[in-house]
């Protein structure tokens, strides 16, 4: 019993405050006047040129969400967004449109340096060995703005569109005015809905036919600016037969109040394509007294439209003080298959209620969903899923297994899955787990050298193993660091 | 050098060891004998530092350092090392990650440098042929699918590669046949040293034809009652226990 | 998500506050039995017939699927007892004592006296005594949370029986509960009945139903287990025989004392709707139950069994096993919570639903949910939605069995297994009878030759 108290002592003794991206910068920004109405909808279309059939697009999505209520089914507790204090737009006031690397305000860089984010293509290119492979290809959004875009010209030569949505919408405006709000409508959520009519910026990735993405594709999103929203909006295409695959980071100055994120993802692939799309959330998750941190309110959503196409969605979640996200998949083109992996940690004050849907339309369609959630401090943690078969969905499989790992007696872990076939040809397999570290592992561990944390760490790390080794190798180091420090005290 | 002094160790209440009594000298290897649940598993654990016993007193002594302070994992890099009755299953921790973990761990704490990847590997190698365990085996989750006597060989793998100076194996018999017993009890003998001290705790004669004890101890009642060479175990195994009945009509205490 | 629906109210809606506001006066129990009414009135009326957003009613909304509100049935006449007297007799008894309920409302007449040890009441004159103890187990006010038609029940209830089981009695043989229907016209019951199980005692509580009356009628009811420290109860529900259209919402609640043991079973195998909730508490600590359940769904009927398992004493055990068969166009509902609240300790919890879907019409909808606020818990859920096993199947062919025979063989098991699980030999061939009959008008009606699938 000592060893699991020794354990959940320090995790009670966790400063959350030591969060490690949770310093602020100053940088002179143009920022919208607070509280959102149509001239602040249309101020934010005009900031960035945007051509009149977008403006109407998101007047119609604000007056839309004027008439929406804020959903409350999720098991999050929270003081309510005051959304008339918020300020919907701010940009780096030296910002004026994407630029080359040399032109960016060299505190920007500063900043995603510290974040350890590699904007310098140069020092990418004298990287080590295979280069090809290992190079990724960033767009640094910072607060509403994309900053920055690296190996442009280099994915230009693949035929692969990769910049700022607000730069696709004047250079490709046919393929943003096709897929925009194809996925999740504009009706679709409240805060989906609230993105549509304000969102500032974001990634834009079309893959041509038959291309295989030379290089791993990723945004950094920063939150720095004080009482602003952030709301990206994503989207990305893969047209027949390519393939993408997409790293997706955040993180936020440390704050006392609590900050927005609404984000929307768009994905859609034709037949036979695939996107693989890897988030690592490390949003400031607010103080050892709950207070502050990021409200994560987002939407994702994958259409597999064409035939034997793949959606893959893995995310490692350790930040935000509330989380509310449940990437999904609309499973439309017969034999398409749908992936969902997810470690969810939980700290602190955090609440998370996350999972996926995966909606089976298409014959012969697959998903798998493996969730694996970890409690700790005095946090909620939830899995919410959906699985559901359509009736023409004939011969659906699904498999899941969601489990949790709970660290200490203040905290929480719940599950609910909604399973749903409507047919007689839907084969459903569900199984989910609680349990706590045990003693005997503990112990044997400890018998064999290791102290508590590294013992905790390590079970901690098998239980989160089959979503680790979904990740880019790079991507899965940096995560298994941020599962150590998220549960820092518990964890060496 | 292991050394146990009057050492009284309750469990919800009830004493299990009492007043118990044993030394170890360097390269001994000594025999815990005595009747199901007299207290040999628990004397495991405490030298271990398992939690749940209350030590009301006495001390432990390695190599003549007092240990009972101490958590399980310091113990470990002060040289104890268990061979568990039941090792444990670890879902999803790579046998190799953990041997790693667990060998850099006491390096770490004894202030010894890391082993680079090619030694280590070397050291897994060696250790394993000697154990004939096979490859795949070290790729698996640590433990999870393994037959009682692959989790037996398993440990003692971990004992070859951790160097304990006193060794403390649980009933590593129980449960294992003729050929397990065999090919564990050669790798522990292969790893009797001059620096090293076994404790054997076993119920049956068995496994001393294979590994031959210095030293025989019979316990009953929680404490040793009797101690011998290695025909003591003989005499057992003609006679039984049932003349070690507990020294006083207290409890049988629960093992 | 679309803003709240700020709905008026339904016909149905109407038409029960009307039978309430008619009936409160003439309704069984003093000023305290009042108030309990006017308060689980209220909670109903604040909250309306459940509906989709209701999250325990998300698969059966009741809302839509109640059109109507049909009158209270009045109580039994001479006549009618005469023809159920009729059908009663031809029933074998396993002599453990057999209640009759008509129309909601308890016969002694009909009924025979309990075996030494446990002692029988009507629900009226429980609640016309008005003893608070008996009273307050009979609210079982903190369970259910709110729920809507467990309201309706406690606000409109009629009639039950109120068995006391003394503490250490051991009642061998089932004590049986038979529902019959009397009334001629289409008609509303609502009963509530309470078991008090004492401590130590030992006791079997089998509820079946007898009579088709041709009438599509609804059902409220409720029963309540009250289970001592280290008693033992088993329970069996046959929940048949009624007609298309017909709707029938039963709750039970089962409140499990230090070390006791409980196991409940059963069968549903009924046209139009049913919804099964059960509401267990562990309040002690080490009690060990499983509740299990098969229902066979066929033509448009809508079964749900929801399940919500509170563990709150230490060191509890609570295995939940459910099946369904669903056939046609039925529609199967499974959800189950368990909750585990911060003290409850070691708790052991294992939940199963398993569904075999065997038309392209028919639905199957599964919600098993884990709360858990305590940390050394070992607590597991699994769902299984699917077809007929191809090679099983493949496998019976090869043997010789044509696929309809090796269909129901596979579907009989599948039912089976469960049900054997019952402990009385009595019962178990009951059920099993009750299985194969369902399997041979599938049969009859020609089903299941074409239907499986790879």
């Amino acid at each position: 019993m000592a060893a699991v108290q020794e354990t959940v002592d320090r995790v009670k003794s966790i400063d959350v405050t030591e969060y490690k991206y949770g310093f602020s910068s100053v940088i002179e920004m143009d920022k919208a006047p607070a509280g959102l109405n149509e001239d602040i909808v249309r101020l934010i279309s005009s900031k960035k040129n945007e051509p009149e059939w977008l403006t109407e697009w998101r007047l119609e999505a604000y007056r839309r969400w004027l008439t929406l209520e804020e959903p409350d089914w999720a098991r999050v507790n929270y003081p309510r967004v005051k959304f008339d204090e918020l300020h919907y737009y701010a940009a780096p006031k030296s910002h004026s449109g994407p630029k080359s690397l040399d032109e960016v305000d060299p505190e920007l860089l500063r900043v995603y340096e510290k974040l350890g984010i590699p904007l310098q293509e140069q020092e990418l290119l004298a990287g080590v060995e295979g280069a090809a492979q290992r190079r990724v290809a960033v767009d640094a959004v910072f607060d509403s703005v994309s900053v920055v875009t690296t190996f442009k010209n280099e994915l230009a030569k693949a035929g692969v569109i990769f910049c700022p949505i607000s730069e696709a919408v004047h250079t490709h405006p046919e393929l943003v005015k096709k897929y925009l709000g194809s996925v999740v409508p504009t009706s679709d959520n409240y805060y989906s809905t609230l993105n549509a009519a304000v969102f500032s910026d974001g990634s834009f990735v079309y893959i041509p036919k038959g291309v295989r993405c030379p290089m791993e594709l990723s945004t950094y999103f920063r939150i720095n600016e004080q009482n602003t929203g952030q709301f990206e909006r994503t989207l990305i295409i893969a047209d027949e037969g390519s393939y993408v695959s997409y790293l997706e980071g955040c993180t936020a100055p440390r704050r006392d109040e609590n900050q927005l994120h609404a984000a929307v993802v768009e994905l859609i692939t034709h037949d036979d394509a695939e996107i693989k799309y890897s988030t690592v959330q490390n949003w400031y998750p607010g103080d050892a007294e709950g207070k502050g941190g990021i409200y994560n309110f987002v939407t994702k959503r994958g259409d597999c439209r064409g035939k034997n196409s793949k959606i893959s969605w893995t995310q490692v979640e350790t930040g935000s003080a509330i989380t509310w996200k449940y990437p999904s998949c609309i499973l439309r083109g017969d034999g398409s298959r749908g992936e969902f992996y997810s470690i969810a940690i939980s700290n602190g004050h955090q609440q998370v209620d996350s999972g996926t849907k995966m909606l089976h339309l298409g014959k012969n369609t697959t998903s798998r969903i493996i969730s694996k959630g970890i409690s700790a401090g005095k946090s909620q943690n939830t899995y919410r899923g959906q699985v559901s078969a359509h009736r023409k969905a004939t011969n659906a499989r699904n498999f899941t297994n969601c489990d949790s790992l709970l660290i200490g007696n203040d905290c929480g872990a719940h599950t609910v899955p909604y399973i749903e076939a409507r047919n007689d040809s839907a084969q459903f397999e569900h199984e989910a787990t609680t349990s706590k570290i045990s003693e005997d592992q503990m112990f044997y561990c400890q018998q064999r050298g290791l102290s508590a944390e590294e013992a905790t760490a390590l079970i901690v790390n098998g239980f989160v193993r089959d979503v680790l080794q979904q990740l880019p190798m790079e991507f899965a180091v940096e995560a298994q660091k941020l599962i150590a420090i998220s549960l820092e005290g518990s964890v060496g | 050098m292991l050394e146990v002094r009057d050492l009284i160790v309750s469990i919800a209440g009830n004493t299990i060891l009492d007043g118990l009594n044993l030394t170890v000298r360097d390269g001994e290897v000594a025999a815990i004998m005595g009747p199901n649940g007299t207290g040999k598993s628990t004397l495991a654990y405490v030298i271990a530092g398992k939690e749940e016993y209350e030590v009301e007193g006495g001390e432990i002594l390695v190599d003549g350092e007092d240990i009972l302070a101490k958590s399980p994992d310091e113990r470990a890099a002060a040289g104890v090392f268990l061979a568990f009755q039941y090792p444990v299953e670890i879902p999803g921790v790579g046998t190799m990650t953990f041997l790693r973990a667990a060998l850099n761990a006491q390096r770490r704490a004894r202030g010894e440098d890391e082993l680079t990847t090619p030694a280590f590997m070397k050291r897994v190698n060696e250790a394993g042929a000697m154990l004939e365990i096979r490859k795949d085996f070290m790729k698996r989750a640590l433990n999870v699918g393994f037959s009682g006597g692959e989790k037996k060989r398993m440990d003692i793998l971990q004992m070859a590669l951790l160097e304990p100076s006193v060794a403390i194996l649980d009933e590593t018999d129980s449960g294992l046949d003729i050929d397990a017993i065999r090919i564990v009890s050669e790798g522990v003998n292969k790893l009797r040293s001059a620096k090293r001290s076994f404790v054997l705790i076993t119920h049956y004669q068995r496994l001393l034809n294979y590994i031959v004890p210095d030293t025989v101890h019979v316990m009953s009642g929680g404490r040793i009652v009797r101690t011998g060479g290695k025909e003591l175990a003989l005499e057992l195994e003609q006679s039984g226990y049932r003349d070690f009945a507990p020294h006083s009509a207290a409890q049988p205490a629960a093992e | 998500m679309p803003a709240r629906i700020v709905s008026s109210r339904t016909d149905a809606e109407v038409a029960l506050a009307d039978a309430y506001g008619a009936a409160k006066t003439r309704l069984p129990g003093g000023e305290a039995v009042r108030h309990l009414r006017d308060d689980a009135f209220g909670i109903f009326a604040g909250a309306g017939l459940p509906h989709r957003r209701v999250e325990a009613w998300h698969y059966t909304d009741l809302r839509s699927l109640m059109r109507e509100a049909l009158p209270v049935a009045a109580r039994p006449n001479g006549s009618s007892l005469g023809a159920i007297n009729g059908e009663l007799a031809g029933r074998p008894s396993f002599g453990g004592g057999r209640l009759v309920v008509v129309d909601g409302t308890f016969v002694p007449s009909l009924s025979d006296a309990l075996p030494e040890g446990a002692g029988v009441r009507s629900l009226a004159d429980v609640l016309s005594e008005g003893r608070p103890e008996l009273i307050d187990l009979l609210a079982a006010r903190d369970f259910g949370e709110g729920d809507a038609v467990l309201a309706l029940n406690a606000a409109m209830m009629q009639d039950g029986v109120v068995i006391e089981i003394d503490p250490g009695a051991e009642i061998v043989e089932p004590i049986e509960i038979v529902y019959a229907t009397a009334s001629a016209q289409p008609a509303a019951s609502f009963f509530r009945s309470l078991v008090v199980v004492g401590d130590g005692a030992k006791v079997r509580i089998a509820e079946s139903s007898i009579g088709r009356g041709g009438r599509a009628g609804q059902t409220f009811g409720c029963l309540v287990f009250k289970v001592g420290d280290r008693a033992e109860v088993g329970h069996t529900a046959a929940i048949t025989r009624s007609e298309a259209g017909s709707l029938r919402l039963d709750s039970f609640v089962a409140d499990l004392g230090a070390r006791a043991q409980f196991d409940s079973f059963a069968l549903v195998d009924s046209e139009g709707l049913v919804r099964r909730q059960l509401f267990m508490r562990f309040s002690g600590d080490d009690a060990k139950a499983q509740l299990r359940g098969v229902s066979l769904c066929q033509g448009r009927e809508h079964v749900d069994t929801t399940l919500d398992v509170v563990h709150r004493g230490l060191g509890c055990e609570g295995r939940e096993h459910f099946r369904y068969i669903l056939d046609d166009a039925a529609t199967g509902v499974f959800q189950g919570r368990i909750r585990v609240e911060k003290q409850a300790q070691k708790t052991d919890g294992k939940m199963m639903s398993r569904a075999l879907v065997l038309s392209d019409e028919a639905s199957m909808h599964n919600k098993p949910e884990l709360e858990i606020f305590a940390d050394d818990v070992a607590c597991g859920h699994g769902a299984t939605v699917g077809s007929l096993n191809a090679d099983q199947l493949f496998y019976l062919r090869a043997r010789g069995l044509d696929k309809r025979s090796a269909e129901s063989l596979l579907l009989e098991a599948f039912a089976g297994e469960l049900a054997d699980e019952v402990g009385h030999e009595g019962l178990v061939a009951r059920f099993r009878a009750e299985i194969a009959h369902w399997l041979g008008e599938r049969t009859k009606a020609g089903k299941g030759s074409g239907g499986s699938k790879g």
